[in-house]
């Protein structure tokens, strides 16, 4: 019979059959990394399912629809359906593609969004790798995107790609310098780059940033969602203008590396949001004795914030290419300036009253 | 090197480094041409250089195919060629024939004539804008219009049992009296259609997003519009008076009071904002065009075979949801026209693309053809 400590064992073993191959010498190490990578992906499919069906539900509500009710119980497994077909779909490749980028990009961009979740503390020490820089690792590793989404817009051969490519790479420009500038403020009150540091800072202080920040706070989920493709910011994929955008000649499980790429994006951004600017873990002030472990509102207070971004998307239209960089560069970054200064104020008075 | 390409840009030198324009080819099948519509778009990274239409990818030859249809059987074919406004081109038609024959409809079949159309024209307008909601990237919209049109629809249905083409409004009258259960839920539905044209103007109007993407945008000079014969809502977003139920009235629209929307600057918004009154306007039309129905027969009497005495010809224009609709027909003493030709709105309407969208971004292309409500069988017929 099969039992959990056998698999466990039969694991060890392996792991020490890796570690004997690859003479590597930190054995509890590896075995934690492989443990936490895979519930880490196993979590993050989970979710995004939920959440590519809670995108669909948000819509429908939004336009006086149903949504989807025939998969699964409030057709929850309608995403499950949805998967399998582009996994079995025809992977259907256009001829004068360049081939090696355009194989890497699809990962590329799931690779480096996924990758932002390693220093997201889901809880009270739950956190996959605590590091001392996590603010500026989440946005140089989500970053990465705009590599993934050029490439593909350049390999895939094809003029609509192209121009997705282009305008992405120019949107993410654009957007990270703002995404970064809104942070500043957080970083110079608590003095800290760990996520995990900030939450803990905000439990100490009793309050939270989004109400001293607030204006930061709404700078940062503006160029979060920029940073996620996600509309009225998504003129890289801009389905009127330039039918997919950068993915318009991807197709099967490569298309959906992309898709699923841009909803991590979307919980690494809520992520980053809730931590610095909603109080991670923490309860609500209010609901303090409920108890409910601290997983329950980070996950309820990410929702709250990809339940925005959604509804971002189903109210506004697009904006035009030059409009956005107008947006990003004369009313984000002075504004997000002007708080850096004014937080730098702040700070130098408190120090003086004390 | 750097002082080298930097000198060459300042005076504007072709370095070795130099662009290239970059040739887009939007359609036939692309998600904002509306059907099939090619446009060829040539571009400096994103500002338009030119677009050249390139037409007849739908084309059917629907006005050869009347010259050899009779009469009665020319109705079913105008229904295609505007799909989403069939019952003005079938009231076109109807018009140019009866007038061409000399028939005269009784007051009923003219009364249910008006509110068919302008019920229709609620229809087509809300249609309009959610599409053009669409191409600016806002999809809520659709929905909103789709779902206030498939009212309108159902009162089509119930009356002629058709959808989408109805080929309701027949020469010498109307196909089917309405049922006696029609005047209240049209009723009814204009009560409600009138709340839910606040919530299209809260949520689309001045949203600060859609008045950037609009305003300004693809302006139509009152005197270039008139020249290229753009008609309808399009010109009259420019200012421009010409309404065709106003300036040369047909049925009983000189009995009613509404008043013709006029925008003023020219531009996308105003063309919205235009459309946007007119759907006001429609449902008080349709209120009074209610109020003063009376029974009585809805057709004609007519000979049963329809014939156009030999050498008439008639060109008669109606204010369609998209312009000027014109028919023009020649009668040769047969049951058949011996010409039909159908003067579209759209085909004119598109003829200022070209300049409308020159030096303006790619995604403006889609707002400017969105704001033109082109439909692509009236451009081809």
């Amino acid at each position: 019979m099969i039992t959990g400590e056998k698999i466990v064992q039969w694991i060890a073993g392996l792991v020490h059959w890796i570690y004997g191959v690859f003479h590597i010498s930190n054995y509890a190490n590896l075995l934690d990394i492989v443990v936490e990578a895979v519930v880490m992906f196993a979590f993050v499919a989970v979710f995004v399912m939920f959440l590519v069906w809670m995108e669909r539900k948000v819509s429908a509500h939004m336009q006086s629809r149903i949504g989807p009710n025939r998969v699964g119980p409030l057709g929850l497994f309608q995403t499950l359906a949805d998967a399998i077909k582009l996994t079995i779909k025809e992977d259907v490749k256009p001829v004068h593609r360049d081939k090696i980028p355009y194989f890497i990009a699809p990962i590329v961009a799931f690779v480096a969004t996924f990758m932002g979740l390693v220093v997201i503390p889901f809880d009270q020490g739950v956190v996959v790798q605590d590091l001392n820089v996590g603010v500026l690792y989440v946005i140089a590793i989500t970053g990465f995107t705009v590599i993934a989404i050029l490439t593909a817009g350049w390999s895939s051969n094809n003029k609509y790609a192209l121009l997705g490519g282009f305008r992405s790479a120019a949107q993410i420009v654009s957007y990270e310098v703002p995404l970064v500038l809104s942070l500043v403020p957080i970083i110079m009150i608590t003095g800290k780059l760990s996520l995990n540091a900030i939450v803990l800072y905000q439990q100490q202080a009793g309050y939270w940033f989004v109400t001293i920040q607030f204006i930061a706070f709404i700078i940062f989920l503006t160029s979060a969602t920029a940073e996620a493709n996600r509309a009225p910011f998504d003129i890289p994929e801009a389905e009127s203008e330039l039918i997919g955008g950068f993915h318009t000649e991807y197709s099967g499980v490569k298309f959906a590396m992309f898709f699923l790429g841009e909803y991590i994006a979307m919980v690494v951004s809520a992520s980053v949001a809730t931590a610095v600017f909603l109080g991670g873990w923490l309860p609500l002030p209010f609901l303090h004795f409920l108890h409910l472990p601290g997983f329950v509102w980070y996950i309820s207070k990410v929702l709250f914030v990809i339940y925005l971004i959604m509804a971002f998307r189903w109210t506004f239209p697009r904006l035009r290419v030059d409009q956005l960089m107008d947006f990003g560069w004369k009313v984000l970054i002075p504004i997000s300036i002007l708080n850096i200064l004014g937080t730098g104020l702040a700070i130098l008075i408190n120090q003086g009253m004390k | 090197m750097t002082d080298l390409l930097l000198s060459q840009i300042r005076t504007g030198q072709e370095s070795q480094f130099g662009t290239d324009e970059y040739v887009v080819n939007l359609g036939p099948q692309h998600p904002s041409t509306h059907g099939v519509l090619r446009l060829i778009v040539r571009l400096d990274g994103e500002t338009v250089k030119q677009t050249t239409p390139v037409l007849g990818y739908l084309h059917r030859s629907i006005e050869k195919i009347c010259e050899n249809r009779t009469y009665p059987q020319c109705i079913t074919y105008t229904d295609r060629v505007d799909y989403v406004s069939a019952m003005s081109v079938n009231l076109a038609f109807a018009l140019a024939a009866e007038k061409l024959m000399g028939i005269e409809a009784p007051p009923r079949a003219q009364w249910l004539r008006m509110i068919m159309v302008e019920l229709q024209r609620i229809a087509s307008h809300l249609l309009w804008m959610g599409s053009f909601a669409g191409d600016l990237g806002a999809l809520t919209p659709l929905l909103y219009g789709m779902r206030e049109r498939e009212r309108i629809i159902d009162l089509f249905e119930m009356t002629c049992g058709q959808r989408l083409t109805y080929n309701y409004i027949r020469i010498g009258g109307v196909m089917i009296d309405i049922l006696p259960e029609f005047v209240s839920k049209c009723r009814a539905f204009l009560d409600y259609f009138e709340k839910c044209m606040e919530e299209y103007e809260e949520l689309l109007t001045y949203n600060p997003i859609f008045l950037e993407r609009t305003k300004g945008v693809a302006v139509i000079d009152p005197e270039k519009g008139i020249n290229a014969g753009v008609t309808g809502p399009a010109l009259r977003g420019s200012g421009v008076s010409c309404d065709v139920r106003k300036q040369q009235p047909y049925l009983y629209y000189e009995q009613i009071k509404f008043t013709e929307a006029l925008g003023t600057d020219g531009d996308c918004w105003s063309r919205y904002r235009v459309r946007m009154d007119e759907m006001k306007e429609s449902v008080s039309i349709v209120r009074q065009c209610l109020d003063r129905i009376e029974p009585g027969p809805i057709e004609a009497k007519t000979p049963p075979v329809l014939k156009a005495p030999a050498g008439s010809e008639i060109y008669y224009r109606i204010e369609s949801s998209r312009g000027e609709m014109g028919i023009y027909l020649v009668g040769d003493g047969s049951a058949k026209p011996w010409k039909a030709k159908f003067r579209c709105a759209s085909f004119n309407n598109i003829y200022l693309l070209d300049e409308l969208t020159r030096g303006w971004k790619l995604a403006d292309i889609m707002a400017t053809l969105g704001s033109l409500d082109m439909i692509v069988p009236e451009v081809d017929r």
